[in-house]
């Protein structure tokens, strides 16, 4: 009987199997490391920069609004012109012609840029509602024939203010006028309608003399009925002496 | 007299209305010098009856209707005032009169020895009531002749009415129109006639017409624009003026007719430019007027309607307004023109032709010429050099000239009564733009209007 032996026997090899299969399961025990160094930090994140123009088109004279973001920067340059900006901004720009505006961002991740383009163009075509009306611009370059007492012959400043007229009614061919005559107050009423008509009518000969088409020209008179002024001295009463340009509807 | 009056022509003599002595004298002189007329001619030929002897007129107060009636009053007032104005009574003053017991009010009353003697020495006299009846009110009055107090009265007669104010100024016009024909030897009373005129009372200028006294003021148009230079048509239905209306899209003068009896504007045709101060034919038939033409104004003649347009002067780049038609003939127009520098008065004949220049002894500037009735006198107002607008009163036939204002204001637009014996006239004498009326001589002048600017002033035909 030798029971027991076999049983320290089976032990042994039972261990030596399990060290050798445990030995080889686990991974390979390297000798101890000396101490490493630390693990390299991430790279740092590129920047980004993103640059809008409002508007993009501009006629010569009018200003942009160049606008910017950015992220992960540390220097921004805003060119042509500008310079260094912030990480975040707005300026106004006025170029005179077409011009690409580049913004470049620098920071530890490298660096990065945008450009937008605006597109400068000539003065725009008048419009209809700005600038001066015909109402305005007849008012503005119109002036009246005035005349010396009981006269209706025109005088010489009469005559210049009437072809200056002239000029004016010949370029602008959609106009109609009615000439108005009036007198100061101390002729007499009836006298000074027809000394009215005289004025408007002697206006109007003068202007038709100098090209104006004679249709466009209508006369009345007002005589004294339809003062300037009412004072009693001669300064008004020269205000009233005169051929009165109106524009007709 | 100014130094103006001493550049006179030879032919012609120039004398102020006022003081009227010696304008009596004048006339007297020159009627002595002409060739002798009827007495009524004289008569118009003076303008007033001046150089023949005014009637002494005693009016007592006419009875009635009521004790202190306010109608009774005012019948007294207009009647009193028509027949003083009339410019050929002399009226005697109440102050004078036997006590107010003994006024007659019936025939049977009237006792003439107590009216011939001094100090009242009338030789006519005017009486009679007021009666209320039922069919309204009855006016009984009685003229007599105190140089003859046996004969029937000149004068008796019954005028009925309606007892209201307006009523009572027309029985009192009508009574004093018939002692004015009945002792002017048939000229007219002007008691009943009417003045239109412009007034800017309610803004712009519009017609307005009133009594000849200047009561019963009313505004005829409401155009907003301007309305002048009114003159009646001879049969009195209608009145044409300058107005303001728009011709192819221009506001422009043009001549309007009004019709009293339809109280509207009738139609008239419209032309180019200035088209303004009508002027009725006698016959009514024909307008004359100032239109545009040859770079001025012209005259021109049409129908009444508008119609059949004829010019009648063709001087350019002049103005030829204010036409009048001599109101007796018809036959000839008188205006005025410019056409020798500064305005004048011309005459010619209705068809345009044979114009001749009336010459004034001065230059200046004359207008608003007015044909009296008879065709014998022209009034017009007159600006002399470094003179003022006064009114002028000229004798065709013989250029007689009588002044009639001076040193009074602006006075301008004459026009005669139909009576030839009164004018009316515009004045700024009292300050502002104001109807008068005065005698052809220059006196009894008489203000119409007060408020706003009364301008243009017409007298009507009857």
């Amino acid at each position: 009987m030798r029971e027991g032996s076999g049983r320290k026997a089976a032990w042994v090899v039972a261990v030596a199997m399990l060290a050798l299969l445990g030995g080889a399961c686990k991974k390979k025990v390297q000798a101890p490391l000396p101490a490493a160094p630390p693990a390299p930090a991430p790279p740092p994140p590129a920047p980004t920069v993103s640059l809008k123009a409002s508007p993009t088109f501009v006629t010569r004279g009018e200003s942009s609004t160049l606008t910017w973001t950015s992220t992960n920067a540390t220097e921004l340059d805003l060119e042509p012109g500008v310079g260094k900006v912030a990480p975040e901004g707005s300026t106004t720009v006025s170029p005179t012609t077409s011009t690409t505006y580049t913004i470049t961002a620098t920071g530890p991740g490298g660096n990065a840029s945008d450009s937008v383009r605006i597109t400068v163009g000539p003065p725009a075509a008048p419009k209809l509602a700005p600038g001066p009306s015909l109402e305005e611009l007849f008012a503005q370059n119109i002036r009246d024939a005035f005349f010396d007492f009981d006269r209706a012959d025109l005088r010489p400043d009469a005559r210049e203010a009437l072809t200056r007229d002239a000029e004016f009614l010949r370029t602008h061919a959609q106009i109609r006028v009615t000439i108005e005559g009036h007198c100061d107050e101390r002729g007499s009423l009836e006298y000074n309608l027809g000394l009215g008509q005289r004025r408007a009518d002697a206006a109007r000969e003068f202007l038709v003399s100098l090209g104006v088409t004679a249709d466009r020209l209508r006369t009345m008179s007002w005589g004294k009925e339809h003062p300037f002024c009412t004072d009693h001295n001669e300064t008004c009463w020269q205000q009233n002496r005169r051929a009165h340009l109106v524009m007709a509807q | 007299m100014t130094s103006g009056a001493e550049q006179w022509g030879r032919k012609t003599q120039f004398r102020r209305g006022v003081p009227v002595a010696r304008a009596l004298l004048l006339l007297a002189l020159l009627l002595g010098l002409l060739p002798v007329r009827p007495a009524a001619q004289d008569w118009f030929r003076t303008g007033t009856g001046l150089g023949v002897k005014k009637i002494r007129l005693a009016l007592p107060d006419f009875a009635g209707p009521a004790p202190g009636s306010s109608l009774g009053t005012l019948f007294n007032q207009v009647l009193w005032n028509d027949l003083e104005y009339s410019g050929i009574l002399e009226m005697v003053s109440k102050s004078f009169y036997p006590l107010p017991a003994s006024w007659p009010t019936a025939p049977s009353q009237l006792q003439p020895a107590a009216w011939t003697a001094a100090p009242v020495a009338a030789q006519m006299i005017l009486y009679g009531s007021l009666s209320q009846q039922q069919s309204g009110l009855e006016v009984h009055a009685w003229l007599n002749d105190l140089g003859n107090p046996a004969a029937a009265p000149v004068l008796a007669k019954i005028y009925r009415g309606n007892a209201d104010p307006q009523d009572i100024r027309r029985l009192a016009h009508e009574l004093a129109d018939d002692v004015v024909q009945l002792l002017s030897g048939g000229v007219p009373g002007i008691a009943q006639t009417r003045i239109a005129f412009t007034s800017t009372r309610s803004g712009r200028p519009e017609l307005w017409v009133m009594d000849y006294d200047g009561a019963n003021q009313q505004q005829l148009t409401h155009l907003g624009t301007a309305a002048l230079t009114p003159r009646w048509s001879p049969d009195g239905t209608l009145i044409a003026f300058t107005c303001f209306e728009p011709y192819r899209g221009v506001l422009s003068a043009q001549i309007c007719i009004y019709s009293l009896l339809a109280h509207r504007l009738l139609g008239f045709p419209r032309f180019a430019g200035t088209t303004s101060s009508p002027s009725w034919s006698p016959d009514g038939r024909q307008l004359a007027f100032m239109g545009s033409a040859l770079g001025g104004t012209q005259i021109f003649v049409s129908d009444a309607s508008g119609g059949h347009r004829r010019q009648l002067t063709f001087v350019p780049r002049t103005v030829n307004t204010s036409p009048m038609w001599n109101p007796r003939t018809g036959q000839q127009i008188v205006f005025v023109s410019d056409r020798g520098g500064s305005p004048q008065l011309y005459l010619m004949n209705a068809d345009g032709s044979n114009v001749v220049k009336i010459d004034l002894p001065d230059m200046g500037y004359v207008i608003d010429p007015a044909w009296s009735p008879n065709g014998q006198l022209l009034a017009f107002s007159w600006r002399r050099p470094g003179g003022n607008y006064d009114l002028y009163v000229m004798d065709l036939a013989s250029h007689q000239l009588l002044e009639l204002t001076r040193d009074a204001g602006r006075n301008e637009r004459p026009s005669w009564a139909p009576d030839g014996r009164h004018l009316v006239f515009e004045s700024t004498r009292s300050g502002s733009r104001q109807i008068w009326t005065m005698l052809a001589d220059g006196s009894g002048l008489r203000q119409l209007t007060t408020g706003g600017e009364n301008f243009s002033p017409n007298w009507s035909w009857h």
